[in-house]
């Protein structure tokens, strides 16, 4: 297989455009479809200041790497979930490519917070780990993004993750959720941070072969908490539907696009009587949380230095928000 | 050849494509991609014995 471009040996196939790619030519238009994305849906502009959720996957180290290298550079927020040996392992990727990057790295870790991990803690609430998990990442990203003086959080869900979700809602009818995902949501006042996706039009596939091309050193492993879960299922479908109809996922997600544009009328979120965050109870989640099982010592956030390699000082946000 | 796939590493007698590889592990080439010798293939590509090679897995979930 040649390349499409160049002619030389392809090193990827790319089905849903009919084309194959060399290693270089692959980098190339991975890159300037990124840069497309953010110019298009006005995802990032140069007067942000954008912080990248961070998890050490393939897609949000493969984000932080490209933000920068187009000339946006960002921060990074890393959530320690307590699950052992593989956030020990993660929180390292995500802290080489702040070294690589000469960035800051900031974590909020759930082991300090509350003393326990997020199995222990979904136990507790009654609640499966990957829902706790998304509610506090959320509450934490939001906060760090708007508290720091960031002006946009960027995250790594890609092609697959939108075109599962949206299969997953429309399966089952979840209108309340429907027409909830964009590219961009865009933020209110002081309490809901922007947040934006650069790689809602690139698949998984893709974004795994850039984090290979381009020497990002990823972790593999799945994380515990995600086996059997029904997006994997879903992801699965799929890619069995893209393999004998090529760009269905694109087109999926592309459609979906341009109806949630006709659709929407997004309503402001209500605010918890607490901490002032979104919430759609009196008191959100995270702050039942911290009243029933917090340590009673704030909210803390480490910064790690402009080199990544060393911790800086660690700081506080206001205690009385939480 | 030997082949490294979830942490295991497995023997491959014949010669034979990146794509029929993956048929031979029952994986999806949208869902995984090939490494041979360090260096991305194409499912058309073609594995001899002295290969080193990986399948990665491209889906993570949760």
């Amino acid at each position: 297989m040649k390349c499409r471009v160049c002619g030389k040996e392809a090193n990827i196939r790319l089905s849903a455009y009919n084309t194959a790619l060399c290693a270089e030519d692959f980098l190339a238009f991975f890159e300037r479809r990124v840069a497309r994305t953010i110019q298009k849906y006005k995802l990032i502009t140069e007067a942000d200041v954008p912080l990248v959720a961070v998890s050490g996957g393939k897609d949000s180290l493969s984000l932080w790497y490209i933000l920068d290298s187009a000339g946006f550079p960002a921060d990074g927020i890393y959530i320690d979930l307590g699950i052992d040996e593989y956030s020990h392992i993660s929180f390292d990727k995500a802290r080489m490519m702040a070294a690589r990057l000469g960035r800051k790295l900031y974590r909020f870790s759930l082991p300090a917070l509350f003393r326990k991990g997020i199995g222990d803690l979904s136990k507790l609430m009654k609640r499966a780990p990957c829902s706790l998990c998304g509610v506090l990442k959320r509450y934490l990203m939001n906060k760090a993004c708007l508290d720091c003086g960031y002006t946009v959080l960027a995250t790594g869900h890609n092609l697959d993750d939108e075109a599962s979700a949206l299969f997953g809602n429309l399966l089952y009818w979840k209108e309340e959720y429907l027409f909830k995902k964009d590219v961009a949501l865009q933020g209110k006042g002081d309490y809901l941070a922007k947040k934006v996706k650069p790689f809602f039009l690139c698949s998984e596939r893709e974004a795994a072969a850039y984090a290979l091309l381009r020497q990002i050193d990823y972790v593999y492993e799945e994380c515990p908490y995600s086996i059997g879960a029904k997006s994997l299922l879903y992801k699965e479908l799929l890619n069995k539907i893209e393999m004998t109809s090529p760009a269905t996922k694109i087109r999926f997600v592309k459609g979906y696009l341009d109806r949630v544009k006709e659709q929407e009328v997004r309503v402001d979120p209500k605010r918890c009587a607490r901490c002032g965050y979104p919430s759609y109870t009196d008191i959100c989640n995270v702050c039942s949380l911290f009243e029933r099982f917090g340590t009673g010592d704030g909210l803390h956030v480490e910064c790690y230095g402009q080199t990544g390699e060393t911790p800086g000082q660690e700081t506080s946000f206001e205690a009385d928000r939480v | 050849m030997k082949v490294a796939w979830e942490g295991k590493i497995y023997e491959v007698d014949k010669p034979l494509t990146a794509g029929k590889l993956l048929e031979k592990f029952s994986l999806n080439p949208e869902a995984h991609i090939v490494v041979a010798n360090e260096r991305l293939v194409t499912e058309d590509s073609r594995l001899s014995h002295e290969d080193s090679v990986r399948i990665i897995r491209v889906i993570s979930g949760g």
